[in-house]
């Protein structure tokens, strides 16, 4: 399948939903292409062969830093919000990764574990960000612009849908350079990457701040989507969730993590109202299914159609 | 000719093993340096000191100047040192053209596709381009591992046993390929291998190590006909002979 293309005609049926689907369709695809942001940042982790069980930090980050600046700095703006999210999220991913970018596999993903842990519990120990209940966003401008009472969330997601195909684009580019193929380079051996003479720690502290600063995106986005924030942004089961829809969509492709992340969040709406009780059993049933028959993620599948 | 490499009483122990001990070597430039010595007397962590992968307990090695103890393989290759490894290290999920791609893009070569496309044909790799290097016969394996080293034009290059597992008649093929794209290049080669008769064609000089030391150095005729040689990496039993 040709990426580009593909990925242009995903963008403009997207976009075409924006002014007529219904409110809670905008809701879905909107939540869905913010956690495909986070899950897009994973992605570069994983072809490095990295596993994060701690995007929360960075998805938690955003959407906190986006919702402080108009409830705290009175900057309404969802423009302002979205920059503060995602230059937030990577200014913290720049300084942890100089630790993280430093190990691998369990113990890598066991630290980012740790420090979304820590975020978790900073705020849900501070009264003044709403400690568990988090606290409302509100939004007035979009770039200096009033919002129409009532389009906000459409505008919200429209501007979610240029960013992905921006990002998705850009992505997909450079995974395709020489930057892309040495962090292929790097899963399959480390040490021939450093006797060619490059940097590994540089490869993967890059990586991290990029993925922090896509998660931190995906945060503000989020924040923007739902009108709220609180702390089960950064908990680990929301961690848990990017990796879960990153192996359900595989890793092969800048477009899958969003299928697999608009898939996960129509099944999980569908499942919430019609069987609420088996929904984590379904989960654990369906990760299986990926797992046994399909370990390149739902990708596969439109590549072997292709 | 002046030395590219010098090696001062080096010495290195794992516990109770000592794999070096007093080293003393100076490779001339354009020289073509074989390594000899049974398995475990040393030759692999003689490569992997002077690569930065180990380093030392004591000595000092000296590349075109530069001390190189304490200094990691990234900043060793940016020197112009290059080697291949006895296990070729290769990523085995990318195809051959992959990785002479990541390769030369890490030295930053001008025209990186054509680049690859060059060493594609002139290490005859042309016919498996396309394939994961993880699913490569061991001979075109090792092709391509010496192929990625020589990528950074480097000054010295240090080959582990570039025909171990490869059959006896592959052998002076691929041996005659690696020579034949560094000679001309000024490019001095040291290279560790079990097979004498690859030594003895290839090599202007040989140096023989035994239990961590070097126990013989010089033309090859000289050194293989040495008694001590021919008992402890050859193997012949002498007195038996004599």
């Amino acid at each position: 399948m040709r990426t580009v293309p593909a990925l242009a005609a995903a963008s403009a049926a997207l976009l075409a939903l924006a002014p007529w689907a219904p409110q809670w369709l905008v809701f879905l695809l909107a939540l869905a292409l913010a956690k495909g942001l986070v899950v897009l940042g994973l992605l570069l982790l994983m072809r490095a062969g990295l596993v994060s069980f701690g995007q929360g930090l960075y998805f938690g980050l955003g959407a906190y830093a986006a919702a402080l600046l108009a409830h705290r700095g009175g900057l309404a703006d969802a423009a302002l919000m979205i920059v503060a999210g995602t230059l937030g999220a990577a200014a913290v991913a720049a300084l942890v990764g100089l630790l993280l970018a430093r190990y691998r596999e369990i113990f890598f993903g066991m630290l980012s574990l740790a420090f979304s842990m820590i975020l978790y519990g900073l705020l849900v120990k501070s009264s003044t960000l709403g400690s568990t209940d988090g606290f409302s966003v509100h939004v007035r401008h979009f770039a200096g612009v009033p919002l129409a009472e009532g389009a906000e969330r459409r505008i919200f997601y429209a501007a979610s849908v240029l960013a992905v195909l921006a990002l998705a684009w850009a992505l997909h580019r450079w995974l395709g350079s020489h930057w892309g193929r040495v962090t292929a380079a790097i899963r399959d051996n480390e040490l021939r990457v450093e006797y060619l003479g490059a940097s590994v720690y540089r490869v993967v502290y890059v990586n991290y701040i990029v993925a922090g600063a896509l998660a931190g995106l995906g945060g503000a986005f989020a924040a923007l989507a739902v009108g709220h924030v609180d702390p089960e942004t950064a908990y680990w089961t929301t961690s848990g969730e990017f990796v879960f829809i990153a192996i359900l969509g595989g890793t092969g492709n800048v477009l899958a993590p969003f299928l697999a992340a608009i898939i996960f969040e129509a099944l999980r709406t569908v499942a919430n109202q019609y069987a609420p009780n088996v929904w984590q059993m379904a989960l654990g049933v369906a990760m299986l299914a990926i797992i046994l028959f399909l370990p390149g993620g739902l990708w596969t599948l439109a590549r072997r159609k292709a | 000719m002046s030395a590219i490499l010098e090696a001062d009483d080096l010495h290195k122990r794992f516990g109770a093993v000592s794999a070096a001990a007093d080293i003393n070597l100076a490779l001339a430039r354009g020289s073509v340096v074989s390594v000899i010595g049974a398995n475990g007397a040393g030759k692999t962590t003689f490569l992997n000191m002077v690569t930065g992968y180990l380093r030392p307990d004591h000595g000092r090695i000296r590349f075109d100047g530069q001390e190189l103890v304490g200094r990691t393989p990234r900043q060793i290759t940016r020197l112009g040192l290059a080697r291949s490894f006895q296990i070729p290290q290769l990523f085995q999920t990318l195809s051959v053209r992959e990785n002479l791609l990541v390769a030369e893009g890490i030295a930053a070569a001008e025209r990186v596709e054509e680049a690859a496309d060059a060493l594609l044909e002139r290490f005859s790799l042309g016919p498996y381009a396309a394939r994961p290097a993880g699913l490569l016969p061991e001979g075109v394996r090792k092709l391509l591992d010496v192929a990625m080293a020589l990528v950074a034009q480097p000054k010295l290059l240090l080959l582990d046993e570039p025909t171990s597992g490869v059959a006896a008649d592959e052998k002076f093929a691929i041996m005659d390929l690696v020579m034949g794209a560094v000679r001309g290049q000024g490019v001095t080669v040291l290279f560790v291998e079990h097979d004498m008769d690859i030594v003895s064609r290839y090599a202007g000089r040989v140096v023989a190590f035994y239990d961590g030391r070097v126990i013989a150095d010089g033309a090859p005729a000289a050194v293989l006909s040495a008694e001590e040689v021919r008992r402890y990496v050859i193997g012949e039993d002498v007195r038996a002979a004599a």
